[in-house]
């Protein structure tokens, strides 16, 4: 590259790209400046002055502009009379910096001394104590005593819960506090929430939360890793073990699209019999997913699978009760079932399950002519397969000249990581684009917001096709790289179809798929339905799949919990076979119920909303069994073979599945060196989420990578109906099986509340905090309503999986304000 | 010949004379050097609290991997320890424990001391792991033991402020 800056680090010379800082710099040749308040993904802020070093420049003659040459005929270096700050000083040519000196040696030890006068230096009792950069540096860099007397150090409050004291995430320690800003720089800088701040000046100063509730950011967590002592510390850790006792296990997020990579610590518990348990979820770094982030729901959200309330014995139903039974029995009696069945028999699969629990299932299914489905709500998975965003795509390195159109979807809400990502993306100069029937938290960043009416979002997308429409869609058509995310916000199961048609339409129209940074991008309700889509389980409404069924085999999936279908429907379908990880209301209905092992316990791959294919790891004991073995088991005895192992079964899908072709495990356990490095002894620059040693993954190819035919569709734009619509939209923390038993995360679940725009409220006589009815063609349900500007006219907005059954889209709704209540 | 064992019957009957050494153990036993390192206890502040933080430092410290601790956040209303967190489990497997003292030094609050127990025969192998129960020392005469109800704001240090050795 042109624009590359060589310098000399500690007798080093080093090439880095202008504008480099020189502790990045350092960084590069494995020389360590020490820092507290620099973090490489944070703006430098140089607060806490513990980067300190001498730096030489070249020296100019002031009248000429020359360089200025010793004898030896080499540049004169000239050093400042004072230090500077290694984290806020961009590189330059020529320049040298001296880390290795006495001088250097002396301001880090007065600054490690300094920070210290307030520091209570209660590492024993402290969560931090073990991985703590203030402990490390004060090792390796500190005086070893003080001159301040220790009766003298300020004495704040302990133990301060940010937030309600039974509900609050987050603790802050005030006395341990350095004032280094990298909690506050983060929610305020990297995820825009503007809830924790300075309060006080000097040794005063204190981190204050001034949000209801308190600490209210989805991204909390984070701090936790970046608070470089142990002021920040999670409630979900709070003295559960020390750091060094901990064994990491790599795994995934089950519970969106995004794939985030993440690290369960361990330990073995007397509590638990002396097996592992896990302790806590710490990031795992993946520069092309997660970076070293995860949301909360990712980070405190995995005590489901610890859940009292797990199934661990298969249930047989004998009248009108499950009673325990043990595998041979139920295995052999739900072969039967299905065996009888024949080409009857339908598997309806959940999107939490691995890509290996999927193809099993679906190879067993069609081995006996029967058919298998995804069970879901969004549909469209075709056209993501052929022009989903190309193999290479990383988020992180859209910028200047790309653009993002983002179609239907409450990025926050539905996927944290790409809302963080987009947004990173849109400051960087992408244009953003966001569609949407309502505002959410995106439009802030987006250079185009565009606002339709509930029931036109494919109006909205086709719009954008014709040459010189809007601004936005010639800036779309125009930009070098483009992606399309869309969701389901205000779509039914066919609507979303037409939506994912429609996208394809344009990205095909402008050229944007079929190479990296380029194509669609599919916000699906769960984790694994992108694989579903790759390994040919489609998305299907559960009565469509279901009909003509002559028996049903449900894994992790709960039709009749979510309203789709009541019991009495499926059982008068045949016989019910159910895989599950609880008892849900379909497997209360179930003739055979089939323990499974939660994600956490058995290994195998998901295949991320970005195509991404990535391994997940044992970290706990099995309370059932993988549900690819389940599969496997029941598919012995019907006559068809599978391999009893996860990595088995994938090298299977690499055989048969073109989009798979090639990859095996150990592919996708390589690794390769990231920017910035985490994990180790870089905990002082990164924080404490884990270095990725487990593997980055590796990218399906599209359909047009692959060489498919890709040609647009028309698409049917949808009539939509006069009058009030319901509208479920999508909440990241919802009432689903798999989160609803993190108690942790309870209390932030969102109430079933129905919103209303004021002139519809006004016009229907509902006041907020009323309880009204909500009514359909056939169902009816009774929720608080609230009344807010943000709500679009004509339409109500109520979360989806929050504890009431509705519709699973838009759908025609009346509103009765019940008179007992006025 | 006679000398020798006339020589016998001399030095048996001057020991006869001398003062007794064996001691007629278990009736009688014998007080331990001041250092000695025998059967850990966990120690008491002399109100009563439980000095024992549950740091787990010693667990650290330990080269036989022989203790295992579970903290917990201690309560006003249900206080252990002073300061935030006290060991909800502390057991210590004393087949491994190689007696070398390393806990006690790794200690911040001087919680854990290898005392003068040298008694430690058991009967099956389960019984060599030692419970927090059984290493807890009682509290000192008249003051109340843990866990217990205590004034808020009173015990807000996990750590004394302790005097370097002179």
């Amino acid at each position: 590259m042109a624009d590359l800056v060589t310098l000399t680090i500690d007798g080093v010379k080093v090439s880095v790209p202008k504008g480099t800082l020189i502790v990045d710099a350092a960084k590069r040749i494995d020389n360590d400046i020490p820092v507290f308040c620099y973090h490489p993904k944070l703006r430098p802020v140089g607060m806490c002055r513990m980067c300190l070093v001498e730096v030489g420049r070249v020296q100019r003659d002031r009248a000429t502009g020359q360089i200025v040459v010793d004898e030896a005929g080499q540049p004169k270096i000239g050093y400042g009379p004072k230090l500077e700050t290694a984290c806020t000083t961009p590189v330059e040519d020529g320049m040298v910096v001296i880390g290795a000196s006495a001088k250097v040696k002396d301001a880090r030890d007065d600054v490690i001394e300094f920070i210290l006068t307030s520091h209570p230096l209660d590492c024993p009792v402290c969560d931090k104590g073990g991985e703590c950069p203030l402990q490390n540096l004060t090792l390796r860099h500190g005086p070893g005593t003080s001159r301040f007397l220790f009766g003298e150090k300020m004495r704040f409050e302990k133990h301060v819960p940010l937030g309600q004291p039974d509900e609050a995430l987050i603790y802050l320690d005030r006395e341990r506090c350095i004032q280094c800003a990298r909690c506050t720089r983060f929610t305020t800088e990297t995820v825009d929430d503007h809830v924790l701040g300075f309060y006080e000046r000097g040794r005063r100063l204190e981190i204050v939360t001034f949000s209801e509730p308190g600490f209210d950011s989805k991204f909390s967590g984070n701090t936790t890793d970046i608070c470089p002592v142990g002021a920040l510390t999670t409630r979900d850790f709070r003295f559960g073990a020390r750091p060094w006792e901990l064994t990491p296990a790599a795994s995934l997020c089950p519970h969106c699209p995004v794939g985030c990579n993440l690290t369960f610590s361990t330990r073995r518990e007397a509590k638990a019999g002396g097996q592992p348990v896990i302790k806590r979820v710490l990031p795992r770094q993946n520069e092309a997913v997660n970076e070293i982030w995860l949301c909360d729901k990712g980070r405190f959200g995995y005590h489901f699978a610890e859940s009292p309330a797990r199934l661990t014995t298969p249930l047989v139903r004998q009248g009108d009760r499950l009673v325990e039974s043990t595998w041979d029995e139920a295995l052999a009696l739900a072969a039967a079932k299905l065996k009888a069945a024949g080409a009857g028999l339908r598997v309806l699969a959940g999107g939490r399950l691995s890509n290996e629990d999927l193809f099993a299932l679906k190879r067993v299914a069609e081995a006996q002519g029967g058919r298998a489905g995804l069970h879901s709500p969004m549909a469209g998975g075709e056209p993501v397969q052929r022009l989903g965003v190309g193999a290479g795509t990383n988020l992180g390195t859209l910028g200047k000249g790309a653009a993002i159109l983002v179609v239907a979807s409450d990025l926050e809400e539905e996927a944290p990581l790409w809302w963080l990502r987009v947004k990173q993306a849109a400051e960087r100069g992408a244009t953003l684009i966001v569609a949407n029937l309502r505002p959410t938290k995106l439009d802030r960043y987006a250079k185009h917001k565009v606002r339709y009416q509930a029931g036109h979002e494919v109006a909205a997308v086709q719009g954008m096709l014709v040459a010189g429409s809007s601004d936005y869609a010639e800036a779309f058509a125009k930009a070098t790289d483009a992606v399309i995310v869309f969701g389901r916000e205000g779509l039914d199961f066919a609507g979303s179809a037409a939506l994912a048609q429609a996208c394809a339409n344009l990205a095909l129209a402008t050229n944007h798929y079929g190479r990296p940074n380029n194509g669609l991008l599919a916000v699906w309700p769960h984790a694994n339905d992108m694989g579903a889509w790759e390994l040919g389980l489609p998305a299907q409404d559960p009565r469509q799949l279901l009909a003509g069924a002559a028996a049903s085999w449900i894994a992790a999936a709960d039709p009749v919990g979510d309203g789709r279908l009541s019991a009495a429907d499926l059982r008068a379908r045949g016989p019910v076979i159910v895989q599950e990880l609880f008892l849900t209301e379909t497997a209360q209905a179930a003739d055979v119920v089939l323990p499974a092992a939660a994600w956490a316990e058995r290994d195998g791959s998901y295949t991320s909303g970005e195509r991404r294919v990535q391994r997940f790891y044992p970290a706990v004991p099995a309370h059932g069994r993988p549900d690819h073995q389940i599969a496997a088991e029941l598919g012995a005895r019907l006559g068809v073979a599978l391999p009893k192992f996860a990595s088995q079964v994938f090298l299977e899908i690499a055989r048969s599945v073109p989009a798979f072709a090639g990859l095996d495990y150990a592919a996708l356990a390589h690794v390769e060196p990231q920017f910035p490095d985490v994990g180790g002894r870089d905990l002082y620059y990164g924080g404490t989420s884990y270095a990725n040693e487990q593997g980055l993954g590796l990218p399906l190819k599209s359909g047009a990578e692959r060489g498919a035919a890709v040609t647009p569709h028309t698409v049917e734009v949808p009539h939509v109906a006069e009058g009030l619509r319901l509208v479920p939209v999508t909440v990241l923390y919802d009432r689903g099986t798999t989160f609803a038993a993190s108690l942790l995360m309870q209390p932030r679940v969102t109430a079933a509340q129905a919103r209303l725009n004021p002139a519809d409220a006004a016009r229907l006589g509902v006041r907020a905090g009323d309880e009204i009815e909500l009514s359909g063609a056939d169902w009816s349900v009774r929720v608080a309503a609230a009344v807010d500007e943000q709500t679009p006219a004509g339409v109500v907005l109520l979360p989806e999986s929050a504890g009431v059954t509705v519709p699973p889209g838009p759908a025609p709704v009346a509103v009765n304000v019940p008179a007992a209540v006025r | 010949m006679f000398s020798e064992i006339i020589k016998g019957f001399v030095t048996t009957g001057k020991y006869a004379f001398e003062p007794r050494v064996t001691t007629q153990y278990p009736e009688a036993r014998r007080p331990v050097a001041p250092r000695f390192k025998g059967r850990h206890e966990l120690k008491r502040y002399d109100n009563g609290l439980e000095k024992c933080i549950g740091c787990a430092l010693c667990a650290a410290a330990c080269p036989a991997d022989a203790i295992f601790v579970e903290a917990s956040e201690n309560t006003d209303e249900h206080r252990f320890s002073p300061g935030e967190r006290y060991a909800s489990t502390y057991e210590i497997n004393l087949l491994r424990c190689i007696f070398c003292g390393f806990c006690e030094d790794a200690c911040p609050t001087e919680a854990i001391v290898l005392e003068s127990n040298y008694e430690l025969a058991y009967y099956d192998r389960r019984s060599s792991i030692i419970t927090k129960e059984q290493l807890l020392v009682a509290p000192p005469a008249g003051a109340a033991s843990t866990p217990r109800a205590v004034e808020p704001g009173q015990f807000t240090r996990s750590v004394p402020e302790m005097k370097n050795p002179d």
